[in-house]
């Protein structure tokens, strides 16, 4: 791996801003506000989740992080430069890398790929893909992080939902120079595939990854992040550090009753 | 849980991992079948070129077809892009007695046809079955409309001998046409990242999104090279018969399908091999060469040819339905 894609996670120690600030952050559709202004830093190698119940506007929060909402008012920064998105592509080129649920790969095409589906790497004056070089890379990362898969030539069709998830998480480590945003990476797995999912996101912090977790899973949260931040009805209630803080406290934030 | 659903899954695609390949076993047995059935005349070497000939329209339409296919569309207006761009071609000659402003201008006519498709499917936001159906009428009115129903000679010498009867390096031209569309329709779909691009968004439009393609102008990319392809299909049958009606074409449609499915192109998309196409339509063209060979009328072959498209389909869709 060359320098620019080694180095696309930003390290604390060389960067002292935060992978991610977002200030006074805030969308309304019409009248109805979605998103109240919101505060929350994001530092490389910290995990910070995000968590609320249905509704209470965490998506909309995700959706202007990643570009596809315009946010109503209200600042993003990564790694301290002013960022605005026009699109998700346009996030994804300024480094902000979403994890999808619902596993955003091609089953009919080798992991490799996946691993750099639109942005292939192409070589000589008639830009042919160069498969080998996107197969070694892609076996070089997933040995690195340690996801286990038969070959980075294998069909994703023929991996296990763990399997694929890991692939999608290493993908957008691979390209996330900011923030790895993940949309509930182990809802659709089950006990055992999960385990591996979260420890393959714990390398990910101690690789000096910045992470933003939405789950709903409390449990999941507690094993995580290093921070949470609630959301309740669009408002900000509270960020803590898990260290300081319990499950009781957490629900009690989520759903308003002390 | 995961984990049987898993084994199971690979199960099937090794099942139905045969399927890419049926058609080079199809295409052996055939071979052989009516090298020992009709021994004299198919052995013929003039009647094996002929068989390669003769498949060139279909080869280079199924060339199209396969992106379109592998991108997860279709494009049911190529038989009729076939009759209207020879008709034009001839028409242009006709008039100007300029070879290369005939062809020009059938190609041009394809591409804007596919223009339009990919207009509706991705500006209107149509399905392309509906899109390609309707114009495959409205272009098949058109080339009805524009000579009335004559047919047109075409008698200038240098487009017959381009996009027919010519011959290069002792070869007759239509092998070096079909020979260049396949190898630039291979490039296309493996070795560059259009292919890729292409095969991703048949496979999953919202994965393919998400990544950064383009959908849409994919979208509209294998409907104009689909309708391209057609257009110099027309200009092949207008130089290989020296004239154009508007009947050029009328069964192409479901021989390029067969062709394409029975090759191993998925035909709801994902999955696509241009070589497969080459061999299924060369397939196909034996199958008719052989069946004439054999004594077997028109509406016979026709029969046959429809058999082989309900087991290529039957296939593909055993193929599609395990994911």
């Amino acid at each position: 791996m060359n320098d620019t894609e080694s180095s696309t996670m930003a390290r604390g120690a060389e960067v002292h801003a935060p992978a991610l600030r977002i200030v006074n952050l805030h969308k309304h559709f019409g009248g109805i506000v979605a998103v109240q202004p919101f505060d929350l830093e994001v530092a490389a190698g910290e995990i910070v989740a995000l968590v609320g119940d249905n509704g209470a506007g965490k998506s909309t929060l995700v959706k202007m992080i990643s570009g596809l909402y315009q946010p109503s008012g209200g600042e993003i920064w990564l790694n301290g430069e002013r960022a605005s998105f026009r699109d998700a592509s346009d996030a994804r080129a300024q480094g902000v890398e979403v994890v999808y649920q619902d596993l955003a790969l091609v089953d009919d095409q080798p992991v490799y790929m996946n691993m750099f589906l639109g942005r292939e790497l192409v070589k000589g004056p008639l830009r042919l893909l160069d498969r080998k070089a996107m197969a070694q890379k892609t076996q070089d990362l997933v040995d690195t992080l340690d996801v286990r898969i038969p070959s980075a030539k294998a069909m994703i069709r023929d991996l296990s939902g763990g399997q694929r998830q890991g692939i999608a998480i290493c993908r957008a480590t691979h390209w996330a120079s900011s923030l790895v945003l993940m949309d509930e990476p182990t809802a659709a797995l089950g006990v055992a595939e999960t385990a591996k999912v979260e420890a393959l996101i714990s390398r990910l912090r101690d690789r000096g990854a910045a992470v933003l977790l939405v789950s709903h899973n409390m449990d999941q949260v507690f094993r995580l992040a290093d921070r949470v931040a609630v959301l309740r009805r669009g408002k900000q209630v509270g960020v803590r550090s898990l260290a300081d803080t319990t499950h009781n406290e957490l629900v009690a934030m989520i759903t308003g009753l002390a | 849980m995961s984990t049987t659903l898993n084994t199971r899954t690979r199960g099937w695609v090794r099942s139905v991992g045969w399927s890419n390949y049926v058609v080079y076993i199809g295409f052996i047995i055939t071979f052989l079948y009516f090298a020992i059935t009709q021994t004299q005349y198919f052995l013929d070497p003039t009647n094996l070129t002929n068989i390669v000939i003769q498949a060139a329209p279909i080869t280079v339409m199924a060339v199209g077809a396969v992106f379109v296919l592998s991108a997860g569309e279709i494009d049911l207006s190529i038989g009729s892009v076939v009759a209207l761009t020879a008709l034009a071609a001839a028409v242009t000659l006709q008039q100007t007695h300029q070879w290369w402003l005939g062809a020009l201008v059938g190609l041009a006519v394809g591409a804007l046809v596919g223009l339009v498709n990919g207009f509706f499917v991705t500006v209107v936001r149509l399905p392309s079955f509906l899109v390609t159906l309707a114009t495959m009428g409205l272009v098949a009115g058109i080339g009805r409309q524009l000579t009335q129903l004559q047919s047109v000679p075409v008698t200038d010498t240098s487009f017959i001998y381009l996009f027919g009867g010519g011959r290069l390096l002792g070869l007759p031209i239509l092998l070096w046409w079909t020979a260049a569309t396949v190898f630039v329709g291979w490039v296309l779909l493996r070795r560059k990242r259009y292919g890729a691009h292409v095969l991703a968004v048949g496979n999953s439009p919202s994965a393919s999104r998400v990544s950064g393609i383009r959908v849409n102008r994919i979208r509209m990319m294998v409907l104009v090279g689909s309708a391209t392809t057609a257009a110099l299909a027309g200009l092949l049958y207008a130089g290989r018969l020296q004239g154009a009606r508007y009947t050029l074409g009328e069964s192409d449609l479901m021989t390029v399908i067969a062709a394409v499915i029975v090759g191993g192109t998925s035909l709801f998309g994902g999955k696509g091999t241009v070589i497969g196409a080459l061999v299924g339509s060369l397939l196909m063209s034996m199958i008719n060469n052989g069946l004439i060979l054999a004594g077997l009328n028109v509406s016979q072959q026709m029969i046959v040819r429809g058999i082989i498209i309900l087991v290529a389909v039957s296939l593909s869709l055993r193929g599609k339905k395990n994911s």
